[in-house]
């Protein structure tokens, strides 16, 4: 048990003398995406073979002064997980990607028992052709400042021991030392704001709460992420569920509440295991419970399973939802803070907002303010996905230029193609072109734009993306996340959907881009929650930069991008056609016809737009537009 | 200082309002709402009481609180924009069959796409048809004109406390459904009908009775009697541009003569009689000390509720039969004598502020040689489309009498259609009877709009503790107070719906709150005026007693006059089979009921033990056990069933007995 200050130190002390005596370690990545591309296999083999030779040791052997092998132990996100598996080797810093559990007795060979890197796991630059030993020398890694995502990769996330021996529970020892108004002061220093979605400065809610009457007050982590592509606040829970347990007592000492939930999507099992067992150990161990620390502050946290509601994401609908209610957002005023969860004052922050908390409380506001920019301190966790060399979990400064993320980060766009957009925010952000390559990416910049920061989904797309069928992919998801409440995003969303998708079918009409447009400001303007207020962004951002992509398939029934398969239409250019037949061979409902030697032709009205014939002929003499 | 805020160039003082909503409106300003109801809580999901602020832009006037100093703005471009956009959307996922909708010219989205010039939808139409719901006898439920307000939902669940209606599914899939997407004849609904008195749209209609009038007018063969209830006389005329509270009684039973009603009689004569009745049985609980609190038995939505939600209170309810039944009880029993008419050939249409009467007049207790004491009942607004339907000009017409003997009528009777109207009746009947305090016929203490009101009742040496109820869900909040004995009362009247019978389910529209209580002001301007205040004092309930009942406390009277209640089931629902018998096997049926009522009382337990009993070797197979909802005995729980035998009174700890007892043996012989 630990009950003090003392005890902390103590424990954080012998586990890391033991940990010290430790002569290798090494770190399978069991984040999500590496569990599976097979992760928990190669950890498996690692134990197996460590075993049969001999070398094998954990760190309760380590405490009892048992063995002095090497301990294997699976890790967190490391972000890459385009990469999985991923292994780090200690104390070499080797990163080893893609491993198989056949890698495995070569690696115990080659690097644990004589010290040499094994060239082929290594990771290999597209553009220089350079191999990365570490993780640090990889351009995904190098331009990344983690501060969140500090400890995802680096241990344990299952063993409590671990987050202690890694500064863990330091930061709620030292908020017990001070005052609620003081932890509430640095907070509000640092300049923190809510990761996810809006941006509200994070002391101020703080403020408010505490600020309210009752006896009891509650926390709530908001830990439903369901942006289509976005993983950041997964990959703490899995990665570092400690620091989110800490993270929303230090919250909980702040506002003066005794009791937190986090609120997980069931659809994050591994997070909701993880959390649990956390909960479990830190309670286990008094470091959650009556009197934490011997302070007199007691704390306890449940968590609370979502049932796969998007909206539930929402604040009031998230409390509504742990009230056993249906997950439908209700009108505000009254805000949480003062009516929220049971009635009662309520801080809800994001999973992200909350890890950064324990850092600040160690390091200071200062410290924070260092990274980011003035109105949008610290550091922020994108998920980069679509066309770009590099996708995974990315965590920078505030402010940091698009292009960084994009080309020096994310390696550029795959397949070298150009770039042409980036939907940033996920469904409620706004797609962003070439003109703000060189935008910083902070709450206030995006804004400007009519985009968002939200959770930081950032989507990249090349030049084959028609941007009216990026437009109706959000707007589906909208309208199928709908929790069908208010008039607007209920039906709005419905129709909006429906002019989309006669747009990019080619039946669009004079004047359904002005509709289209209509619509989406009173969406905007007249939606009960933020869900439906933003669900337009997409379109509006659309419309804004690729207006013409819109009027393209309206007015000449093209689609810009050659994307719409519907817009497609299939003919042989007599230039370049040999007439080899292959074409007419592959065409499943016999549209080509042609001698033998001669140019062919394709029937329009047989065509089914299948682009077999395009990838089957030799000589790119199939058109498609 | 007192804190001001200006709307549509007008200051306003800000007092006690809620919202901006209300202060809008308070300046006369008729902002649209469709989820915005006083008496419920505040949803915010219309969307059409957006007003621009001046600093934070447009905001939901419903749910923001006014503040100092806030300058706002109703009908700007972009209001305008909004509303009618929001218009035009619901109008594109309704089926506008506008011109054959029950609801046609009373619809509120129909009047508000034309008072808001939307005159063309850009949109497509609806093209998915979900089945309508007409399973009940009192309310259709067309999920396709539903337009997601919740406001049916909020009535429901926040005011009667049931909530039959919910939503079910998301986004643009999105329904207000029962339970299950069960019908609401397989739910616990109590057909009170609040929830078509708040519907804006047609999908949620009274479920109308019209053709079995006409068709029994018609009828060579039939002699078709009416009684009226006395919340109609109040309404009706709302129907035909008149103001609600206005009496029209004169012209009402002109126009159920001209519709062809042989004669038209008046519910509030079986109300005094149900006054008679039910003090004489109350006062005889009174001096055993039994039974009591009594509560009223007048509400069929009530009456259903205490069936399903508290049967063991059902013995404190009273025995009397409703208004609208003894009427129905008297006319076949007895009336038709007089008429020479064969029982069968005299039908009796009751005309009825409420749904739930349709249902009551079904009940099969309610039936002389098996005829049905009331054949037909029509509400309000069904009444009004009949006299349309037949070229009466209703405002045109002559005023005309009720005709005798059951159309005579005291002050008392006509109480019965507000909330404490029947608890006045009954302590007017008690004084009279007790000849006690004759000089005071106003029962102010038990008067008002409250959901809950008590009083203490001064009644020569006894001092009487009464309780009137009105809403289902400040029902339950009062028995739940009395179970936990925090409070004691003799009487309790209870009405389900909010203001009593004058803001019942079949009323016209609108019916909010303050048309209720413009009603509830008719019936007692109509009290002051008669000649009779106590419900004793009219000759014609005398004459009843004496010609046809054998007079007071008889036998006949009791026979005529009284009926019983049973424990029901919520929620109709197929048996889960957990044993299954082989076939071969000539199997034993055993039920056991997991309802609620058995489920507290331990009946997962008895189930449990059942199971592994008839998994034993002599057994197997030869058990079909299953698990059912209800079995109707709630009072007497847990229930189970052997074959067609209910046995009651099942625990955790008599449950192997039981088995071996009523199950087991059954295999020894």
């Amino acid at each position: 048990m630990i009950t003090s200050r003392q005890d902390l130190d103590r424990v954080r002390a012998t586990v890391s003398e033991a940990l010290g005596r430790q002569k290798a370690r090494v770190l399978i990545c069991a984040g999500t995406g590496c569990v599976a591309n097979g992760s928990l296999k190669v950890y498996q083999r690692f134990v197996e073979v460590l075993k049969a030779r001999g070398l094998y040791t954990d760190v309760d052997l380590l405490l009892q002064h048992e063995g002095d092998g090497t301990t294997v132990a699976k890790s967190g996100c490391h972000g890459f997980c385009q990469m999985g598996p991923l292994v780090r080797i200690e104390p070499h810093e080797f990163f080893y990607t893609k491993v198989r559990p056949d890698d495995v007795t070569e690696i115990v060979e080659h690097t644990l028992e004589q010290g040499e890197v094994i060239e082929r796991l290594l990771y290999t630059d597209p553009v220089t052709n350079e191999k990365a030993v570490s993780e640090d020398s990889i351009p995904f890694y190098k331009y990344q400042n983690r501060v969140a995502l500090a400890n995802c990769g680096r241990l344990d996330p299952e063993d409590i021991r671990e987050y202690i021996v890694h500064d863990g529970y330091q930061a709620i020892a030292r908020a017990l030392t001070l005052s609620p108004e003081e932890v509430i002061s640095m907070v509000k220093e640092s300049g923190l704001r809510g990761r996810g979605g809006g941006g509200f400065p994070a002391a101020r809610k703080w403020e408010l709460a505490r600020e309210a009457e009752g006896a009891i007050k509650y926390i709530i982590c908001n830990g439903d992420e369901g942006d289509p592509g976005a993983f950041m606040d997964r990959s703490v829970m899995e990665g570092d569920p400690h620091r989110v347990v800490e993270g929303m007592m230090i919250a909980g000492y702040a506002v003066g509440a005794s009791e937190g939930y986090c609120y997980v999507r069931a659809e994050y099992p591994l997070a909701v295991s993880r959390l649990r067992k956390a909960v479990a150990e830190a309670e286990a161990r008094g470091l959650l419970g009556d009197s934490i620390l011997g302070s007199g502050f007691s704390f306890r946290i449940r968590i609370k399973e979502g049932a796969g509601a998007f909206v539930c994401g929402e604040e009031t609908a998230l409390m509504a939802s742990i009230e056993g209610k249906r997950g439908m957002p209700n009108p505000r005023p009254p805000y949480p803070a003062t009516r929220g969860l049971w009635g009662k004052p309520t801080v809800i922050n994001n999973v992200e907002t909350l890890a950064n908390v324990p850092a600040i409380v160690l390091k200071g506001g200062d410290w924070f303010r260092s990274y980011g920019t003035p109105t949008s301190p610290g550091t922020k966790t994108f998920a980069l996905a679509g066309h770009v060399a590099n996708t995974g979990l990315v965590e920078v400064p505030m402010g940091l230029p698009l292009r960084d993320i994009i080309f020096k980060i994310g390696g550029g766009i795959r397949g070298g193609r150009e770039f042409k957009a980036v939907q940033i925010g996920g469904p409620s952000g706004g797609c962003l072109c070439t003109e703000h390559l060189d935008l910083p990416l902070d709450y206030d910049s995006l804004k400007k734009v009519g985009a968002m920061v939200g959770s930081g989904g950032l989507v990249v797309m090349d030049d084959s993306t028609c941007m009216v069928e990026v437009a109706q992919f959000f707007m589906n998801f909208a309208q199928n996340e709908s929790c069908g409440k208010c008039v607007p995003c209920r039906e709005g969303t419905k129709q909006m959907l429906a002019v989309l998708q006669r747009i990019t079918a080619g039946q669009g009409q004079p004047g359904d881009v002005a509709l289209l447009e209509e619509l989406a400001e009173v969406v905007r303007d007249g939606s009960l929650c933020g869900l439906g207020k933003t669900a337009p962004n997409p379109i509006l951002t659309t419309l804004k930069y690729f207006r013409h992509e819109y009027e393209a398939h309206v007015r000449e029934k093209r689609c810009p991008a050659n994307a719409c398969e519907a817009l497609k239409s299939y003919s042989v250019d007599p230039e370049k056609c040999k007439g080899c037949t292959l074409c007419a061979r592959v065409c499943p409902v016999g549209a080509i016809t042609g001698e033998r030697g001669q140019p062919h032709t394709i029937d329009a009205s047989k065509c089914i737009k299948c682009n077999a014939c395009v990838e089957k002929c030799r000589f790119g003499a199939i058109r498609t537009n | 200082m007192m804190a001001k805020l200006t709307i549509d160039g007008q200051t306003i003082e800000i007092n006690s309002e809620k919202n901006v909503l209300e202060l809008v409106r308070k300046l006369g300003i008729n902002l649209p709402t469709f989820c915005y109801h006083s008496e419920l809580s505040v949803y915010g999901a219309c969307r059409l009481c957006m007003v621009e602020e001046e600093k934070m832009g447009l905001i939901a006037a419903c749910s923001t609180p006014p503040q100092d100093g806030m300058v706002i703005r109703t009908n700007t471009n972009r209001t305008r924009r909004l509303r009618r956009t929001v218009i035009e959307l619901l109008l594109a996922n309704h089926h506008r069959d506008c011109t054959t909708c029950e609801k046609n010219e009373a619809c509120k989205l129909q009047s508000l796409a034309h008072q808001l010039g939307v005159r063309k939808v850009r949109f497509g139409e609806r093209t998915e048809i979900l089945p309508i719901d007409n399973s009940s006898p009192a309310v259709v439920r067309d999920p396709n004109k539903c337009i997601l307000c919740g406001d049916c939902v909020r009535m429901c669940s926040e005011i009667q406390g049931i909530g039959v209606l919910n939503f079910a599914n998301r986004g643009a899939k999105t329904t207000v459904a029962p339970a299950f997407n069960k019908q609401l004849s397989e739910v616990d609904c109590v057909n009170c009908g609040q929830c078509v008195a708040v519907c804006p749209t047609g999908a949620l209609t009274v479920r109308s009775e019209t053709e079995i009038v006409w068709n029994a007018l018609h009828d060579p063969t039939k002699t078709v009697i009416a009684q009226v209830a006395p919340a109609v006389r109040v309404a009706l005329s709302e129907e035909f541009g008149g103001q609600p509270g206005e009496l029209v009684t004169g012209r009402l039973v002109a126009g159920l003569r001209r519709l062809g009603f042989a004669k038209v009689f008046d519910t509030t004569f079986t109300a005094d009689l149900t006054a008679v009745e039910e003090t004489d049985e109350f006062l005889a609980r009174l001096a055993k000390g039994e039974r009591l609190p009594q509560f009223t038995s007048c509400c069929p939505g009530w009456v259903k509720f205490c069936e399903q939600y508290y049967p063991e209170l059902l013995p404190n309810v009273s025995t009397c039969k409703s208004p609208q039944q003894m009427f129905g009880s008297v006319a076949k029993r007895f009336y038709s004598r007089q008429l020479g008419v064969e029982p069968k050939d005299l039908f009796v249409v009751s005309i009825m502020p409420c749904t739930a009467k349709k249902f009551e007049a079904r009940r099969p207790e309610f039936a002389y040689q098996g005829i049905r004491e009331v054949d037909a009942v029509i509400s309000t607004t069904e009444l009004a489309l009949l006299l349309k339907q037949d070229g009466i000009v209703f405002n045109e017409l002559e005023d005309e009498a009720f005709d005798t003997p059951l159309g005579l009528t005291s002050g008392a009777g006509v109480l019965f259609g507000v909330t404490g109207g029947v608890a006045e009746a009954a302590l007017r009947a008690a004084s009279g009877a007790l000849g006690v305090n004759l000089d005071k016929v106003e029962f102010h203490e038990v008067r008002g709009f409250e959901g809950i009101r008590s009083a203490a009742v001064r009644l020569g040496d006894a001092e009487l503790k009464v309780a009137v109820v009105n809403g289902l869900g400040n029902a339950r909040e009062l028995i739940e107070k009395i179970k936990r004995g925090e409070v004691h009362y003799d009487l309790i009247e209870v009405m389900a719906c909010p203001g009593g019978c004058v803001g019942g389910g079949g009323q016209p529209y609108p019916n909010d709150s303050q048309t209720r209580q413009a009603r509830a002001k008719g019936l007692y301007r109509r009290d002051k005026m008669t000649q009779f205040r106590r419900p004793q004092d009219n000759l014609a309930v005398q004459q009843v007693y004496e010609k046809w009942l054998d007079g007071r406390h008889s036998q006949t009277a009791h026979d005529a006059l009284h009926t019983s209640y049973r424990p029901r089931r919520r929620i109709d629902g197929s048996e889960i089979v957990l044993n299954g018998a082989r076939s071969d096997a000539q199997p034993v049926e055993v039920a056991v009921c997991v309802g609620t009522g058995c489920y507290l009382r331990g009946s997962y337990d008895v189930l449990a033990q059942f199971t592994q009993l008839s998994l034993s070797d002599e057994l197997a197979g030869r058990v079909n056990l299953k698990a059912t909802f209800c079995l109707e005995h709630c009072d007497k729980g847990a229930s189970l069933k052997v074959g067609d035998r209910i046995v009651t009174g099942v625990t955790p700890e008599n449950a192997a007995q039981v088995f071996h007892k009523e199950v087991a043996s059954l295999f020894q012989k």
